[in-house]
């Protein structure tokens, strides 16, 4: 069939090239093209992956039905934590509550720090207002390799540098939430409506004053629904962050679990579990209040 | 909460100066919301205290930087299992499945826990259920898995399974309580059975969000899969924190950049794989 110049701007699929569409002649004598379906072809590869990721793995159901009685037993005995670390112990209750809200501390500080850190470098990862585009692409890609890197195994590097303790939990921690919070800031900055930024540019303004004035009114409400949100996150990121030595909860799960102390641990995850709910409530709730 | 005061009086709008001078004033918002911040970073800065550098931190400062620009480039282009390809080929494997296997065992569990299907007692009792096994952090499923599987991928592939349910019911919930249902009534006005009012009043509404939420999830568990390796659940993590411990940086830098790389690849194919899927 011979195309006709106006439908050249439409580039034919790859696949409708190789897979040839239908042509359908309706009663009215108009022909459709009716392009084959592409299912079977997305179904093979998912299969073929499928295929290959259950070589690669060795999965075996077959463990999970003879030995899954392990499992039941070891949540039986989570299930029923224990109460001497909810003051029926005071020296097993101190160690409980230090280390919990060691990783609230944690949490919080590195939260607020990474927040603050992030929200300049977002201003300057924003096209609409840093017109410089090879700061702008430096700065994207920076931060798209910080997003990659695991909190667990930047703990492990400021555990190494830093020591072991609270400190290098809380660097991880800023780290990781300055990923985050810019990445998701320099999005929302970039959908800002930039009249009133303009105009302030316009009235002799510079870029910090216009963005001060202008920008800032509209991005707060955001920036700080995102500050609660990672603060959500990194309460539970915290809590295992001990496991390479950065302090909190951590700690205490690596050693429960060591000793195959299940009761113990499950007091340590209700602790967490009592934690992470309040707070995600709280924040759920200033964050409706915001938006 | 101040209120800016209409723009509009009886005798016409307000003067430029007038609409300046009763411009909303949020300051003592502003003043609480930092006391409080200022209140919590006191409190938290009690116990996070700087003890200098640890012993040799600085060399190790400088063996990261070294081994990020110097890779091991005989372990980055090695084919054998201790080799980079590899191991990232089996933490990607762990996450395909795990995710696969999740986004599955999630349908039963999202439409159990979604009010609008069953009655109330039923879905608050799957909700409990859903936020227990959220709670439970990922990295201790994997150790009580591994007393299950033993320390291999597939002990990975459980993990992931498990913890994905959690959050990709979340969305599968909100996804199924946005079904239009208005379709469903046309579909049975028109005289359609059950079986093809689910076939073509409901799933062509809820698996664009399916896959779009199981894609999204993959990228989650990717990284996850990273981490596993540290307590031995299979992946690249095993491999990079033996070689962190006895700080040979170069074979770290190796690892560590494919890891990069796979990450950003895959953020890359998620982001475009879900937009397509949003604009359909």
């Amino acid at each position: 069939m011979k195309k006709k110049t106006s439908e050249k701007a439409y580039r034919v699929p790859l696949f409708d090239r190789v897979f040839k569409p239908r042509t359908v002649t309706l009663p009215n004598g108009h022909t459709v093209q009716k392009p084959v379906s592409r299912t079977p072809f997305i179904a093979a590869i998912v299969i073929a992956i499928v295929l290959i990721s259950a070589k690669v793995t060795e999965f075996d159901f077959g463990i999970i039905i003879s030995r899954g009685y392990q499992l039941g037993y070891i949540l039986g005995r989570i299930f029923q934590p224990n109460w001497s670390y909810f003051g029926g112990d005071p020296a097993n209750t101190a160690k409980l509550f230090n280390a919990l809200f060691d990783t609230i501390k944690m949490s919080i500080m590195g939260s607020v720090i990474g927040a603050t850190l992030a929200l300049p470098i977002a201003v300057l990862s924003s096209t609409n207002i840093n017109k410089n585009k090879y700061v702008v692409w430096f700065l994207r890609i920076l931060l798209m390799v910080i997003r990659t890197l695991p909190t667990l195994i930047i703990a492990k590097f400021a555990a190494l540098i830093f020591g072991l303790g609270t400190f290098a939990g809380t660097v991880a921690i800023i780290i990781f939430t300055f990923g985050i919070i810019a990445k998701m800031m320099y999005e929302s900055i970039e959908t800002i409506e930039m009249g009133a930024f303009e105009a302030a540019e316009s009235f002799g303004a510079n870029k910090f004053q216009a963005f001060r004035t202008s920008a800032m009114p509209q991005i707060l409400p955001t920036y700080l629904s995102y500050c609660l949100y990672s603060l959500e996150m990194n309460i539970r990121a915290a809590a295992i962050l001990g496991y390479v030595g950065a302090g909190g909860l951590g700690i205490l799960i690596n050693e429960f679990i060591g000793w195959r102390d299940y009761e113990s641990l499950g007091a340590v995850l209700l602790a967490l579990f009592v934690v992470v709910l309040i707070i995600e409530n709280t924040s759920q709730y200033l964050r409706k209040k915001l938006s | 909460m101040a209120k800016t005061k209409s723009l509009l009086r009886q005798d016409g709008p307000l003067s430029i100066e007038e609409a300046y001078a009763s411009r909303p004033r949020l300051w003592w918002v502003y003043t609480l919301v930092i006391l409080i911040v200022a209140a919590l970073l006191g409190w938290s800065g009690t116990s996070i205290t700087y003890n200098g550098l640890a012993n040799k931190g600085i060399s190790i400062a400088q063996g990261i930087g070294y081994g990020l620009l110097h890779p091991d480039t005989s372990l980055l282009f090695n084919l054998t299992p201790e080799g980079v390809p590899y191991q990232l080929l089996q933490t990607v494997a762990i996450a395909v499945l795990g995710t696969l296997i999740g986004g599955i065992l999630a349908i039963p569990f999202s439409f159990l826990a979604c009010d609008k299907i069953v009655p109330k007692p039923v879905a608050l009792v799957f909700r409990a259920v859903i936020l227990g096994i959220r709670t439970i952090p990922s990295l201790v499923w994997a150790l009580v898995w591994i007393r299950v599987t033993g320390p291999n991928a597939f002990c990975g592939v459980v993990t992931e399974s498990v913890c994905s349910i959690g959050m990709i019911c979340k969305m599968y919930i909100t996804a199924i309580e946005d079904i239009d249902t208005r379709i469903l009534e046309s579909l049975d006005a028109a005289g359609c059975n059950g079986f093809q009012k689910i076939r073509y009043g409901m799933l062509p509404q809820i698996i664009p969000n399916f896959i779009s939420t199981v894609i999204y999830r993959f990228d989650i568990n990717v990284k996850d899969a990273t981490t596993l390796g540290i307590v031995g659940a299979g992946g690249i993590g095993a491999a990079l924190i033996q070689c962190m411990n006895s700080s040979r940086w170069s074979m770290v830098g190796a690892y560590l950049s494919g890891m990069i790389i796979l990450m950003i690849f895959i953020e890359l194919f998620s982001t475009r794989v879900r937009t397509r899927l949003a604009r359909g």
